[in-house]
Order: structure tokens, then sequence, then C-alpha cells
């Protein structure tokens, strides 16, 4: 047996402080409550990070405002494109340090956040940095103004991630932020703002409030925000946009879903197996465009069941900083829960549940990869979001049922279709309600790709030209 | 039930049309895919005692190969010491799995390797352009094996595989492993020159359907060699073939693998390919020559914590 030794990325390139206090005006503030920020992979408390209070979060946005009508709406796009730039260009001499310290505050595996979050990020940066001086090109008139000050609230499962869909286009555009990262992801949003610093971007035009609901509901519904971006679950996403109705807000989010992949007969077979893999598995399952539901046509249900089952059987679930670990460790004791609770449900319908065997950690949070066979429709594990890596799997006879199946979900974020036909991928797009259709891959992003959903999945798009209109006064 | 799908297996190779059916009826290849997981493999990291099995079980998988216009006795006869004994520093060093040279060297190899265990393998069939009529191509052989090959490396004929006339590929890897008696068969696709993963896959299943008990991708004499994809589609044909036949066939990437470091993503692709039952010089090997004595130079690191230089390893 070819048994890979320990290979363990060294934690020692980061520097993680016992405290941390709020980024306000380009300064770091202390906050007035503190709450814990725990490694998921072992418990073990990272640092104490505030909670801001309402008071805490109004300052943040008066120096955001400040900033706003003082310096950066009054600086050239040809200028803000060089603080961007640079930004970028720290993100990628600081990428170990960063992917480290998201492995780390996260529980992804160290091969993702280094191969994938990280150059993304910097990704970002680099792409909206370039629309800085071209706004007037970009179809939204001539010379298109910025929003004002952007509270935006982003979610745990990539938080360094979701903190530049969110801060490159709203800095290119014009506008200043206060980003609020998740309460139990703060530390890699906390070095971005260190970054902020190393780059002399003016004080003020980035504000990082650490917190959780509270501190996200005062932010969102503070009147001096002229728009409010949040990624996150259906649910708060509702009660935000409870909490901006009526005002001038603008308001994009970015919720949950229940992505279909979909897999043809005469697909590649071993790519669509590797695609189902990374479709569910990737960070766990914590992605909201997740192919949760894996649609096999009938023909072939055995041969990719049993070629998942034995590529299931090869991932390496442990330790996120070990190089070659594929799947990490649940991000939150509560996020846990609810996995397990959805998982006994689903058993209790009377899916049958499988899971390779792997063996975990006894501290920690993990679940094992899993799927379902025999979901039908009405189970409640093929219609609401788990959040984890446990896929459903379910079959249909023709391409229309697989639309119909496809489609038959409150969500629409994402979808994937797998097959060797070009017209037919083409057919299935026109007709998948979903804002990303994958062909023959699933869980691609590029900083250039418009990104965004259907119905309870969201509105306004994240990414590309059309992710510069939630930023710009149009 | 296994002969049953043998047998079945072996009516396929009638006709053209038979073998048609069925090598266009395998799934097909997804190219970005297929490179993303080799890519994604490749970034496994393999270290200490991992690197040490890694190693050794590298340097027992060589084919140690000399195809060279101007091959000598002397230079064969080197290049079996060599062998036998890779490291005359560390005999703890194992031997690699087999010599390959040309047919008119087997003769003199053969009497370097007596006794010694090391196989000894002979390219044929006009190699490397297999373009010779099939009765030229079966004397080759049984030339090559009279001589003392126990292993032939066979290469098929790319004009008729990519013409679509498999029955004429079909055919002439049944009459060569005919010719082969009990010596083994690799048959070299020469994948650089099938051009698409969709033909590998084929090839590789036309191979094995004719009888093959290797497959190999090059002859190491064309612009494009062994490749990290390529042996991963190779990998996923033996153990689709193993699953619907019973037998297991091996793979042989070959040419263009001289690091370690490439060595040993190539063993990881079969670990999480084919599986473990292929991490054996028995179905699986490196076609190399300079592989070798990087792989000598890092296991020496291992042993003893500083590199030597080139010097204090032996030119073949």
């Amino acid at each position: 047996m070819f048994e890979y030794a320990p290979a363990p990325e060294s934690r020692s390139i980061v520097d993680i402080k016992p405290s941390y206090g709020l980024f306000v005006n380009g300064e770091w503030v202390d906050g007035e409550n503190r709450n814990k920020t725990v490694n998921p992979a072992t418990e073990e408390v990272l640092a104490e990070v505030a909670w801001a209070t309402e008071a805490e979060v109004d300052s943040a946005v008066g120096a955001a405002r400040t900033a706003y009508e003082k310096v950066w709406s009054r600086t050239s796009g040809r200028e803000r494109a060089k603080y961007l730039y640079r930004i970028a260009r720290i993100i990628q001499e600081r990428s170990r340090e960063l992917a480290v310290l998201e492995s780390i505050d996260n529980g992804k595996p160290i091969r993702e956040s280094r191969d994938v979050d990280v150059p993304l990020v910097a990704a970002h940066f680099f792409y909206y940095a370039g629309w800085a001086d071209k706004l007037g090109y970009a179809g939204f008139g001539p010379s298109p103004r910025p929003v004002g000050v952007a509270g935006q609230v982003i979610p745990w499962n990539f938080p360094l991630l979701m903190l530049a869909w969110k801060i490159a286009p709203a800095l290119a555009c014009g506008n200043t932020v206060v980003l609020k990262p998740a309460e139990t992801t703060p530390l890699t949003a906390l070095l971005f703002a260190e970054i902020c610093q190393e780059a002399d971007l003016p004080p003020g035009v980035v504000n990082i409030v650490t917190g959780a609901g509270d501190t996200g509901h005062a932010l969102v519904s503070h009147p001096g925000v002229d728009k409010v971006a949040f990624t996150g679950s259906t649910d708060v996403g509702r009660a935000i946009a409870r909490a901006v109705a009526g005002t001038r807000k603008k308001l994009t989010l970015e919720l949950g879903g229940k992505a279909a992949n979909i897999v043809f007969d005469d697909a590649p077979i071993d790519q669509a197996v590797e695609g189902i893999v990374n479709g569910i598995f990737f960070n766990q399952g914590h992605v909201c465009c997740a192919g949760s539901r894996l649609l096999v046509q009938e023909s072939v249900y055995d041969e990719v069941l049993a070629s998942l089952k034995r590529r299931m059987a090869l991932l390496r679930v442990g330790d996120p900083l070990d190089k070659n670990t594929d799947i990490g460790a649940i991000n939150s004791a509560a996020q846990l829960d609810r996995i397990r609770t959805l998982s006994e449900i689903g058993a209790s319908e009377g899916a049958t549940q499988w899971s390779p065997p792997c063996s975990l950690p006894d501290r920690g949070f993990w679940f094992a990869p899993t799927i379902f066979t025999g979901v039908t429709q009405a189970h409640r594990i093929a219609r609401e979001e788990i959040f984890g890596p446990v896929l459903s799997v379910l079959t249909f006879r023709t391409p229309a049922e697989a639309v119909e199946k496809a489609n038959n979900t409150p969500y629409g974020l994402s979808a994937g279709v797998w097959t060797d036909k070009g017209s037919r991928i083409l057919w299935m797009a026109d007709r998948l309600r979903a804002g990303v259709v994958w062909a023959n891959t699933f869980n691609k992003f590029d900083p250039t790709a418009p990104f965004g959903g259907y119905k309870e999945s969201g509105y306004g798009r994240e990414g590309g030209r059309h992710g510069l209109e939630a930023y710009l006064d149009v | 039930m296994t002969a049953t799908a043998t047998s079945a297996f072996a009516d396929i190779g009638r006709s053209d049309a038979a073998l048609r059916t069925f090598l266009h009826g395998l799934p097909g290849v997804d190219q970005v895919g297929a490179e993303q997981r080799a890519a994604m493999l490749g970034t496994r990291s393999i270290k200490t005692t991992a690197k040490a099995w890694a190693i050794d079980l590298a340097i027992r998988m060589v084919d140690l190969t000399t195809l060279e216009g101007a091959d000598t006795p002397g230079k064969v006869r080197a290049l079996c010491a060599k062998a036998r004994r890779p490291d005359p520093a560390d005999p703890e060093a194992p031997a690699v799995a087999a010599v390959c040279v040309y047919p008119s060297m087997v003769p003199v190899a053969a009497e370097a390797l007596r006794g010694s265990g090391v196989h000894l393998a002979s390219v044929a069939t006009a190699f490397p352009s297999g373009q010779a009529p099939l009765d030229v191509k079966i004397a080759d052989t049984r030339a090559a094996v009279a001589a003392g090959a126990d292993e032939i490396d066979m290469v098929i004929s790319r004009g008729a595989f990519l013409s679509g006339r498999y029955a004429e590929v079909y055919d002439e890897i049944v009459a060569v492993k005919e010719a082969c008696g009990d010596a083994h068969l690799k048959v070299i696709l020469e994948t650089g020159e099938l051009a698409t993963y969709d033909n590998v896959r084929r090839a590789s299943w036309l191979a094995m359907l004719a009888g093959g008990d290797f497959i190999k991708t090059s002859t190491g004499k064309v612009p494009v060699a062994a490749t990290l994809p390529v042996t991963l589609v190779m990998l996923e044909a033996v153990r689709d073939f193993r699953a619907a036949t019973g037998r297991q066939v091996g793979v042989k990437p070959a040419g263009g693998i001289r690091t370690t470091k490439d060595a040993i993503k190539y063993l990881v692709v079969v670990n999480e390919t084919a599986g473990a039952d292929w991490l054996d010089p028995d179905w699986f090997r490196f076609g190399a020559s300079t592989l070798l004595n990087d792989l000598l130079m890092q296991r020496t690191k291992l042993r003893t914590g500083h590199y030597s230089g080139p010097d204090y390893f032996t030119v073949d």
C-alpha cells in the first residue's frame, strides 16, 4: 500500500494575535464586546475578536462616509486602480500566509485555500482594478457615479474570497465599504485590513467590523448605508430584504442553492464522477452553488454509482493543513448539527445512506462524505440546503424529465450538465432556471464571469462587467 | 462469468464493424477534466517514509532503455551491469525491472543478465514506425524471443488505427502475441500520434482485447512522449478492462520521465486511479534511461541527508 506520510503545511508563517479590535478609519480600535474564534479542526481557541456594537458600527459607517465624500469619490479611476493593483500584488506576495490562516480559521483543506481561494482573491482584485478607469465603457453611461457607502455582510464558507467579491468591485467603482465577516471566520478579513494599511489605502475606504447577527443587523439597517450586499442563507437574506424595504438602499443578495448536477448516458463518465465529487465535496460541501442533487440518467446509473463509490473511498478526510487532505473540518458545531439532523431525516424518510470507510479525528467538527440513494423529489434532503458533504442521488429517463426535476426547487443558483453532445448542453442551458450552468465541469469560478441566482437564490450579479452595476448609481 | 465475459469480448475482434461499434461506444474522455485530474494528483505531497518507499518502488519499475543506432555490445553490457546493481555504493538499492534494447543487442544482453532476475525486453515489429509488412514484424519478434528476450515491446500501426482499420491493428497484435510465445507483450500505442484522449482510450481497449499484456504510451522517438493525463486515461482503461473481463493488464509510460518528482507523480496517479494492485513491477513500468540516476540520487539524499554530485552515480 502507498501510504502518504503526513505532509503538514507549516503554520509558523501566520502570526495570530491573542486579540483583535475593529478596523475603522484605517486604525485598530478596541471593541466593547469580545468573543472567541476557534479552529474547527481542533476546537482550539485561536483569538479573541470584537463583536461590534451598534455604536461601533455607526462610527465605522461614519468613517466610510467621510472617506467617501472627502477622498475616494474624488479619487480618479486611474488612482483607484493603482491601490487595487497594489492590494492584489500584496495578496499574491502573502498568499501562503493567507492560505494557512484561512485553513486554520475555516477548516478547509490547505490544497483548496492555496490553489483555489487565494489565487481567485488576487484575480478578483486584478480584474476589478482593470475596470476602475474604464467604467465609462462598461455600458452604464459615459461617466457612471458610485453609490456611496456599501454595507457588506459575508459568510464563513469562503471568507476571503467573498470579501474580494464584495470589496474589489465596490472600490473600483468609487464606493467605500464597511464589511462584516462571519463570526466563525473573521481572521483573514482582519489580515486583509493589515494589507489595506500596507497598501496605504486612504483611511476609512475599507472598514472591517467583526461580529455576529446583531452587528450585521446594525450594519444593514444603518441609515448611512447606501448599498447593502449580502451572501449567506436565504432566511437571513429575507430578513435583510425586509430591513432595507422602503429605504433608498440598493440591495444584492446571493443566497442558498440546491443545484442539480445532471449526468446523461453519453457523458464522459470518469470526468463526470470527478465533477460530482468536486461539486459536492469541494470545501466540505459548504458551497452555496454545490451540486447537492445528482440526477443520473437511468441507463448509466449503476456504472456512475459504482465509479462514484470507488472514487469516494479515495477521499482523504482530516487535518486541513495536511497538503494531501481532500476534505477538511465542518466549520462549526452548529453547522455540524444541521448536517447531522438533515442526514438523520434523510435516513428516516427511507433513503439509503452510504459513506466510505474513513476514520475521523476525535476532536473538532467532522462529517464523513455521504451519499443518499433512492432519493425522490419529495424527500427533505432533495429540497433543503444541507450545506455539507451530503449528496442526494436521483434518476431521470429523458432530457425533459431532467429539466423538470432540476427546476423543481425554490432555489436557482447553479446547475451542471454532463454530456458529450454540444447541442444538448445548449438545449439544457436554455431551460435550466439557474444563474450558472456548468457544462462538463463544476464549481469553476472566474472573476470575469457573473455569478448570482434565480428565485430564492437571490438577485443581483457579482463578477464580470455585470458585477459593476450593483456598485454604480444606475 | 468471467469466461463468458471474456469470450463475449473475443467476438468483438471479428470485424472492423464490431470493433468500431465497441470502441466508439466507450465513454468519451473530457480533455479538460482529465488534465485537471492529473494536475490535481500531481500536487500530492509525498514526503519522508512515503517518498523512500516510492523511490525504491520506482527503481524496481524501471525498464532501463537504450534504443540508439549507435548502441554497441559494450554499451549494452554496461547498461546490464547497471540494471543488476544500480548503485555500486549501496548494495541495498534494488535492481531495475528490465533492460530494453533493439533485437540485435538481445544476445549480448541475455548473456549479461543471466541469472539476475532482471527481465530482458526487446522492441520489435519495425520499431519505432511500425511501417513494415506483417511477416517482417513477425520475423522480427520471433528472432528477438529466440535470442532470449522475455518481453516484447511492439508498436501498433498508427496509420491503420487513425484511418479506422481497427481489425488490421487487432489482427496484427494477435499475430505478434502468438509469435511471442511465453514472452510478455507490451503494446506501444504511440499516444503522441493518436492526438486525442478518446483515441488513447480506444487504442488501449483495442490492445487489451487483442491480448496485450501491457499497454505502453510511447516509443520515445516522436516529439510527444508519455504525459500524466495520457497515463491516467490508460490506467482507467486497464481498471475498467479488469472489471469487465477479470484480466489484469499492465501500463508503461515511456519517454520524458526524467526526475524522481515526476516518477512519484505517476505512482500517485496509479495509486488513485487503477489502485494498489498496479503498484508492482509486474503491472507498472517506467520506460526511461536518465530517470534511474535521479532516483538513485534522491535515494542517497534521503538516506544520508545530503546530495552527492552526479559524478557519484554511474553513467550507463
